[in-house]
């Protein structure tokens, strides 16, 4: 069941060596995972490269050609977001796209894009069909703006103020990646955008694309200035230097929609005039069951279903000159993840009984409402805290932020979101918003996330000095907390967790008391172990914990 | 018959036939001939690399071969040798013009140290080797090594990477690295099971290792366990 192979062997080398002529010979060690894949439908803990390569399914792109529905009956669905491109002319030139076509990696080294190998002219026919099929077309060309060394410095302070590196990479000087992965990669990008395309999208970018992850920012219009100008002065010369800047001829289009056909650059991509296609690539529900004499080897490979797959997913134009895929920038430990992820897919799983799958929760599709929630639908704040079961995962959640924090320091973190974790590259971005939009925030928050049945208030009897001191001893001593976390920047250094040295005009008592008692129970998966902690060993702690509060008066930033 | 059944029974026989010549998984290519000999063979780097089974390396495995100056040699055959089941990529070449040669490991499916040789021939035709370890981790350590990188070796890794900063230089006493095997082969599976599970001051040991029993199930602590031994250094030989 689990390892695969079949029939009888009488030595153990044949057994696990020779079974190759086998239609389902034994897995190989290092596809071991896919086996757990057949019954488990969520990630397990002991099986990284499943989990990694089922998620690599979704974020690739790979089901939005090849349909995967899973033995449970589950699709697997794209988490990727591709551009939409029916107003490309507006946001681009042709000579950006014909050099991205060519090699959308040689634009950003991090780009999911994946390479289609095109010729130079089939390069440029894509590129000046996109140019054609979109609605309006701003005659502007990416001309990189002359802004003078101190607009740049203001610029740069600007873009490290509103954490735009939570989300956007950028290379730098070491040809480091520096910043998240949420948004595409900033290092060439003024060599792509129009400058009137950047300002209208920093101002709102909602209006260009409904579905981004971007959050609108409440820049006033000196500030676009000053980021645009920063963003446009990030240029490759080297990038557009082969593409031609002749006008697009009728044939070149014509011929550039045929094309695009032909690849399917509709399966990710909003196209003027192209429908989605349908089953545009084989469905792969079953290929870990694939036989091997439905499979054409190329000349030189393992005859071996994993052999093919991850030689197929490696360099899938060698399977032949008719395959279509791509070619993606995946590491050999990714294309492996992948080949592990396709071989749990097999007819064995759909043929066992239901009880015996494992499956996924429902994804939850909750939305906050009302007024509020509008506002918080346009700070896109689920692209980063899942709140109710939706949302990212690179901020805390908010289910229950109304019963975690206290509103003084809601209100003072939303004005100015500067202090909680200073190490972190990836922190909360400063929308600049109005106290009356803060207000409207947080009486929503207050009200709708709050945790059932909880008590804000804490335990009883957790002022005296006495209390307090034996909560000291507790945190330094049996504990060793600063071991993690700072109660006071004197002394402690530990950063693994956050910094306590005012938490008490953080979290509210009740919060700290119930999360010393049961951590994962208000998070489940955080770090901090559960001390399985006597009531009073935790009342003690929270006292402590209660005292350690902001210096000076609440107001705004320090 | 169904066509599969007549399909599995055609294998079969056809393996019968073919097993006589088959030797090894892998055909070597042909072995190139030396253009140089040196007179000692040293590791560059890629050694003691930890992964799960039948994985490749993430970093190849880069030797040297030098004259006896100490200088490096350049066209030396360096030919790397291990278990049956472990792979090469290549598994001969000749050293560059760095004398260095590298090639990419990819692991067998057993359980436990890989020891492998790098070998070079003299120019008496001397064989020089150069001994090396890789360890590959079964299931159950491969948990453990998962939940390691979770909750372990951000105190106990001095070495930070750039997904996370080491908090091991605010500890005092400082804690031991996995691979410490001076240190964590004189304690006793049980009592490695107590201190993970109880926390460092139910064996007298410091306060700043907190009790994970109330987290992790007693099986995953089995797995950190079976982890911690598969990659101390010196190897664990049980009690």
């Amino acid at each position: 069941m689990c390892h695969r192979g079949q029939g009888p062997a009488t030595t153990t080398q044949e057994a696990h060596q020779s079974t190759k002529a086998w239609e389902q010979p034994l897995l190989p060690a290092r596809y071991l995972e896919a086996s757990c894949g057949q019954c488990h439908f969520v990630d397990l803990p002991g099986t990284p490269q499943l989990n990694l390569g089922r998620k690599l399914l979704a974020t690739y792109g790979c089901v939005r050609c090849h349909q995967i529905k899973q033995a449970d009956g589950t699709v697997v669905q794209p988490t990727d977001d591709p551009p939409d491109l029916r107003r490309i002319a507006e946001k681009t030139t042709r000579q950006w796209l014909y050099a991205w076509l060519k090699n959308p990696q040689a634009y950003a080294a991090s780009a999911k894009m994946p390479n289609y190998l095109l010729s130079d002219a089939e390069a440029l026919d894509i590129a000046s069909f996109l140019m054609a099929q979109s609605a309006a077309s701003a005659s502007a060309s990416a001309s990189p703006g002359a802004a003078d060394a101190a607009a740049l410095q203001k610029g740069t302070s600007l873009y490290g103020e509103s954490f735009c590196a939570s989300c956007h990479a950028m290379q730098n000087a070491a040809g480091l990646l520096v910043g998240g992965d949420l948004g595409p990669e900033l290092t060439r990008i003024g060599s792509k955008l129009k400058r009137e395309w950047l300002e209208r999208w920093l101002e709102n970018p909602h209006a260009y694309d409904p579905d981004t992850a971007m959050p609108r920012y409440r820049f006033t219009s000196q500030q676009v200035a000053l980021l645009t100008d920063l963003l446009m002065s990030k240029t490759d010369s080297d990038l557009l230097a082969g593409a031609s800047s002749d006008p697009a001829t009728p044939e070149q289009i014509s011929r550039g929609k045929t094309l695009a056909q032909k690849y399917g650059c509709a399966a990710c991509h909003e196209i003027n005039g192209m429908d989605k296609p349908e089953k545009f690539a084989p469905d792969l529900s079953r290929m870990g069951s694939k036989m091997l004499s439905d499979i054409a080897f190329p000349p030189g490979m393992d005859r071996s279903l994993p052999a093919y797959l991850r030689g197929k997913i490696l360099q899938p134009r060698r399977m032949g000159p008719s395959s279509k895929m791509p070619q993606y920038p995946l590491a050999t430990q990714q294309a492996d993840a992948l080949t592990s992820a396709l071989l749990a897919l097999t007819d064995r799983a759909a043929s066992l009984p239901e009880a015996m799958h494992i499956s996924a929760h429902m994804p939850s599709s909750y939305e906050p409402a009302g007024q509020a929630g509008q506002l918080m639908k346009e700070l896109r704040c689920q692209s980063c805290h899942a709140i109710n079961g939706k949302g990212g995962d690179m901020a805390p959640d908010l289910s229950w932020e109304g019963s975690m924090v206290q509103r003084p320091w809601f209100d003072g973190f939303m004005r100015n979101p500067n202090t909680l974790r200073p190490a972190l590259i990836r922190r909360m971005p400063k929308f600049n918003l109005t106290e009356a939009e803060i207000k409207l925030l947080g009486d929503y928050m207050f009200t709708a996330y709050q945790k059932p049945g909880f008590e804000a208030g804490g335990p009883r009897g957790i002022n005296s000095p006495e209390i307090v001191a034996e909560g000291r001893n507790l945190f330094y001593v049996k504990y060793a907390c600063q071991s993690c976390h700072i109660a006071d920047y004197k002394q402690d250094k530990g950063y693994i967790g956050p910094p306590l040295a005012e938490v008490g005009s953080r979290l509210t008592p009740g919060w700290i008391y119930s999360w010393l008692k049961a951590p994962q129970s208000l998070q489940p998966g955080t770090l901090e172990p559960d001390r399985h902690m006597s009531d009073d060993d935790a009342r003690a702690l929270t006292a402590f914990l209660v005292s350690l509060k902001r210096q000076g008066v609440e107001k705004g930033p320090k | 018959m169904s066509p599969r059944q007549s399909l599995a029974f055609f294998s079969v026989s056809l393996l019968l036939l073919s097993s006589c010549s088959r030797r090894s998984a892998t055909p070597s290519a042909s072995v190139p001939h030396a253009t140089a000999f040196g007179s000692a063979i040293v590791l560059v780097s890629g050694e003691r690399q930890v992964d799960s089974l039948g994985a490749t390396l993430s970093q190849p495995l880069v030797v040297q071969v030098n004259e006896a100056q100490g200088n490096a040699v350049t066209g030396a055959l360096v030919e790397f040798r291990g278990p049956v089941d472990i792979v090469f990529t290549p598994d001969a070449l000749l050293t560059d013009s760095s004398g260095q040669a590298a090639t990419n490991v990819t692991l067998g499916p057993t359980t436990g140290r890989y020891r492998l040789t790098a070998a070079t021939r003299g120019s008496k035709g001397e064989l020089l080797e150069l001994k090396v370890v890789e360890v590959g981790l079964g299931y159950q350590q491969n948990l453990g090594r998962v939940l390691s990188d979770k909750h372990c070796v951000r105190c106990h890794d001095s070495e930070s990477t750039a997904q996370r900063v080491s908090n091991f230089d605010n500890l005092t006493p400082p804690p031991h690295n996995f691979s410490d095997g001076v240190t964590y082969n004189k304690i006793s599976d049980a009592d490695l099971m107590n201190i993970i599970g109880r926390g460092g001051p139910a064996l007298g040991r410091s306060a700043q290792m907190p009790p994970y029993g109330s987290t992790l199930s007693k099986a995953e602590i089995q797995a950190m366990v079976a982890y911690i031994r598969a990659v101390s250094d010196p190897p664990y030989r049980g009690q």
